[in-house]
C-alpha cells in the first residue's frame, strides 16, 4: 500500500478541524453556526459553495464515465456547471430578496400554503437522500482501492463518521472549511495532471484511440469478480470464471468483457453511437436546471448579503467550478492509455485514484501524487455529505418532527441519524451503478419539481398553490418512480428503458405545464400580497422600501 | 397549529427584510409610496422591472440554447462536424471539454451586468426628484 496515503489523509483532517476551530471563533450566534456569518464576502463564499458541491460524482465520476463511454458523457461536467449559470439567471438574486433559507420556506413565502410545505419537504428528503447514496458508493470504492478492503466497509465506515460529525456537531457547515475543501480539490486534480502531461509526453505521445483499439502500456494483472466472456479485437473469444486472474503484457489489446458496457473506437471518440439524442437532451435539461433544486445549494445563498451579491457569487461559483471541470476529462482521456484494465473490471470511477502511480510508476512521485488525489476524494465526499445531511436533517428537524415547538439537540440527532439510514442502504445496494449516473437521477427529480416552482414562483404572477401542488406531484412524482423503477426494479431494453433512465426529458416539460395549467384553473387562489411578495423578490435593497 | 408555527416563523422574517423597514421609513417620495402601497403605478413600475429582467434571463438562455444546446442535434445531422479535428482533438471534446466553461462564464458575466443596469434603472425612476 502507498505509504503517503494515510499521513495524507491525516494531514486533511487535521487542517479540516483546525480551520474549524480558527471558524469557531467567529462563530457568536445560532445564524453563524448554520450558514456562517452573513458578512461573507462573494469570492470566500463562492469558494465554500464550491467546495461543498464539488461530489465524488465531479472528483471521481467524471473522469471514470469519460474513460467508459468518451464523448457524449462530458456534458456531465458542463450539465453540472451550467447548472449554476440556470441558478443565476432565473433564481439566485430574488430567492436570496425572499429571505428564504430552505426550499420550504420559499414555499411558504411565496404561496403561504403548509400542504405544499410538506410536499416540499418530502422531496427535499428524497433528493438528499439520492444525493448522498452516490458520495458514500465514492467512498466505498476509495477504500477498495487505496486498502484492497470491501467496498461495504468503506461505505458504511465514512457513511457512520460523517453521521456521528453532524450529529455530534462537529462538522458545520462553516465557510472557511467549505472554501478550503474547494481548493485541496482543485490542487488534488491540477498538479498530478502536470506531472500526467509531462509523462505522456515523454513517453512519446502514445494515441488515445489507436486504430487496433486499446492496449495495455505495462504488464498488468486483472482479477475478474464474475464470470464473463472475453472478446480480442481479432473476434476471438475466451471464458473466464469469477475470481480469476488473467496476466496480459505490455502491448496486448484490451479484450472487451461481456459483463461491462464500454464504448470502443469511434463510438468513444465520436458523439452520438450508443446515445441517442433524447439521452443527451434529457440529461442536458437534468443537469442545467436541475441544480437550483438541491437542497445543499440554496441553503448557501442565505449567506450573501443582499440579492446583487448573490448574482456576484453565482458568478464566481460559475468559474470556479468551470475551472475545476477542465481536469477530470484529462484524466479519464489518460487513463484510456495508462489504466486500460478498468475497462475490464468496470470499475472505472477509481480512474482518478489509481491513474497517478500507474502513469508515473510506483516511486515516490507516483506515490506522493497518487496519495494526494486520494486526500482530494476524501474532501469531495466528506464536505458535500457533510452539507447534504446537515440539510436534510434540518429539515427533518423542523418539518417532520416538528421541532419548532421546542426541538432538543437530541431530536437533532435523530434527524440526523433517520437522514443517513436510507442512503447508507442504498449504497450498497446500488454498487455496481455509476456514481455520476446516480447523481444524474438526482438532478432529474430536483428538475422536474424544485425548478420549475422556483421558475414560476419568481417570475410569474399567477401560480397558485394546488397549481404547484399538481405540477410538483405530476413531474417530481414522474421522476420519482422512474427514479425508483431504475435503482431498484428489473433491467429495462429499448424505448422505455430510455424514457425511465433519463427521465428528465418528459417529466420537466409534464411539470411546468401541469403547474400553469393547474394554477390557471385555480385563479381565485392566487395569494393576495402577490404584488407585494413581487416586489420583495425583485426590488433592489439599495432602495431601502 | 405547526402550519400556524412556521407561518408565523415567515412573516417574521418578511418585516426584517422589507415590511418593517418600510413602516419605519415612511417615505414623503410620491414613487416610493406608490411602491409600498401597492398602487396601480407602484404596481406597473414593479411589473416593469420584473418583465425586464425576466426578458434579459430568457434572451440569455436562448443564446445558451442556440450556443450549447444545439451541439448534439448538430453533431446527429452534420456528422462531419464530430469528426473536424482542431490542433489534432476532435472538434466535439473541445467544444465541450473546453470552450463550454469560458462559453458560460461569459453569458453569466453579461448577466450580471445587464441585471445590474436594468436594477439601477428602476431605482432612478423611484428616486427622480419630480416623483
Amino acid at each position: 500500500m502507498n505509504p503517503y496515503v494515510v499521513p495524507g489523509l491525516i494531514l486533511v483532517v487535521l487542517v479540516t478541524v483546525g480551520i474549524g476551530a480558527y471558524g469557531l471563533r467567529f462563530a457568536r450566534t445560532t445564524s453563524d453556526f448554520l450558514v456562517a456569518s452573513r458578512s461573507v464576502s462573494p469570492s470566500w463564499n463562492a469558494a465554500a459553495i464550491s467546495g461543498e458541491y464539488l461530489s465524488a460524482a465531479s472528483f471521481l465520476g467524471v473522469a471514470g464515465l469519460v474513460l467508459r463511454y468518451g464523448v457524449d458523457v462530458l456534458w456531465y461536467p458542463v450539465g453540472f456547471a451550467a447548472g449554476y449559470l440556470a441558478l443565476l439567471l432565473f433564481v439566485a438574486a430574488p430567492l436570496r430578496r425572499s429571505g428564504a433559507f430552505t426550499l420550504p420556506d420559499f414555499c411558504q413565502v411565496r404561496l403561504r400554503s403548509p400542504v405544499l410545505r410538506r410536499l416540499a419537504t418530502v422531496f427535499v428528503v428524497f433528493i438528499g437522500c439520492l444525493y448522498l447514496v452516490p458520495q458514500l458508493q465514492g467512498a466505498g470504492l476509495t477504500f477498495t482501492t487505496v486498502t484492497g478492503g470491501r467496498y461495504e466497509w468503506g461505505a458504511l465506515l465514512v457513511g457512520l463518521v460523517v453521521t456521528a460529525n453532524v450529529a455530534l456537531g462537529g462538522m458545520r457547515a462553516i465557510t472557511f472549511v467549505q472554501a478550503f475543501q474547494y481548493w485541496l480539490k482543485l490542487t488534488a486534480l491540477a498538479v498530478p495532471v502536470i506531472f500526467l502531461v509531462m509523462q505522456w509526453q515523454s513517453d512519446g505521445r502514445p494515441a488515445v484511440t489507436p486504430p487496433a483499439g486499446p492496449a495495455f502500456t505495462a504488464t498488468t494483472t486483472v482479477t475478474f469478480t464474475d464470470a464473463a466472456t472475453l472478446t480480442l479485437p481479432d473476434g476471438s473469444q475466451s471464458r473466464v470464471a469469477e475470481g480469476e486472474e488473467r496476466t496480459f503484457a505490455a502491448g496486448e489489446a484490451v479484450p472487451e468483457v461481456s459483463t461491462v458496457d464500454d464504448h470502443r473506437g469511434a463510438d468513444w471518440l465520436l458523439p452520438g453511437g450508443d446515445t441517442t439524442l433524447f439521452a443527451t437532451y434529457s440529461l442536458i435539461l437534468a443537469t442545467f436546471l436541475g441544480t437550483m433544486g438541491l437542497p445543499h445549494v440554496l441553503v448557501r445563498f442565505y449567506t450573501n448579503p443582499d440579492g446583487a451579491s448573490a448574482r456576484r457569487t453565482t458568478l464566481v461559483v460559475l468559474a470556479l467550478v468551470g475551472l475545476f471541470y477542465l481536469l477530470p476529462t484529462l484524466y479519464g482521456v489518460l487513463g484510456r492509455i495508462y489504466t486500460p484494465q478498468l475497462l475490464m473490471t468496470g470499475r472505472t470511477d477509481a480512474v482518478v485514484l489509481l491513474l497517478p502511480e500507474a502513469a508515473l510508476g510506483g516511486g515516490h512521485l507516483g506515490q506522493f501524487l497518487g496519495a494526494l488525489v486520494t486526500a482530494g476524494a476524501l474532501a469531495a465526499f466528506m464536505s458535500t455529505s457533510s452539507g447534504l445531511l446537515t440539510s436534510v436533517a434540518g429539515v427533518i428537524f423542523t418539518d417532520v418532527l416538528h421541532a419548532d415547538r421546542g426541538g432538543s439537540v437530541r431530536d437533532f440527532r435523530l434527524a440526523t441519524v433517520l437522514a443517513a439510514v436510507a442512503p447508507m442502504a442504498l449504497s450498497i445496494y446500488v454498487a455496481n451503478m455509476d456514481v455520476s449516473q446516480v447523481v444524474g437521477l438526482a438532478f432529474a427529480v430536483a428538475a422536474s419539481s424544485f425548478c420549475p416552482l422556483l421558475v414560476l414562483g419568481i417570475w410569474w404572477r399567477g401560480l397558485t398553490d394546488a397549481g404547484a401542488v399538481a405540477g410538483i406531484l405530476a413531474g417530481g412524482g414522474a421522476a420519482m418512480a422512474a427514479v425508483l423503477i431504475t435503482v431498484l426494479g428489473p433491467p429495462l431494453s429499448g424505448w422505455p428503458a430510455q424514457l425511465i433512465e433519463q427521465p428528465a426529458a418528459w417529466t420537466v416539460p409534464l411539470a411546468f405545464l401541469v403547474m400553469v395549467v393547474g394554477s390557471l384553473l385555480t385563479k381565485r387562489r392566487v395569494p393576495g400580497d402577490i404584488g407585494a411578495t413581487m416586489l420583495r423578490l425583485h426590488a433592489p435593497e439599495s432602495l431601502r422600501l | 397549529m405547526d402550519g400556524d408555527q412556521t407561518g408565523g416563523a415567515k412573516v417574521r422574517r418578511t418585516r426584517v427584510v422589507l415590511g418593517e423597514a418600510a413602516a419605519r421609513r415612511p417615505s414623503p417620495d410620491p414613487a416610493r409610496a406608490d411602491l409600498a402601497e401597492q398602487t396601480p403605478v407602484g404596481e406597473a413600475l414593479v411589473k416593469g422591472l420584473v418583465r425586464a429582467q425576466l426578458a434579459l434571463a430568457l434572451r440569455l438562455s436562448l443564446v445558451v440554447a442556440a450556443g450549447l444546446g444545439a451541439l448534439p442535434l448538430l453533431f446527429a445531422v452534420a456528422p462531419a462536424v464530430g469528426e473536424a479535428k482542431l490542433l489534432g482533438v476532435n472538434l466535439p471534446w473541445l467544444l465541450l471539454g473546453l470552450l463550454s466553461f469560458p462559453f458560460l462564464i461569459g453569458v453569466g458575466w453579461a448577466y450580471v451586468r445587464w441585471a445590474e443596469r436594468n436594477e439601477q434603472d428602476f431605482t432612478a425612476v423611484i428616486n427622480r426628484p419630480e416623483g
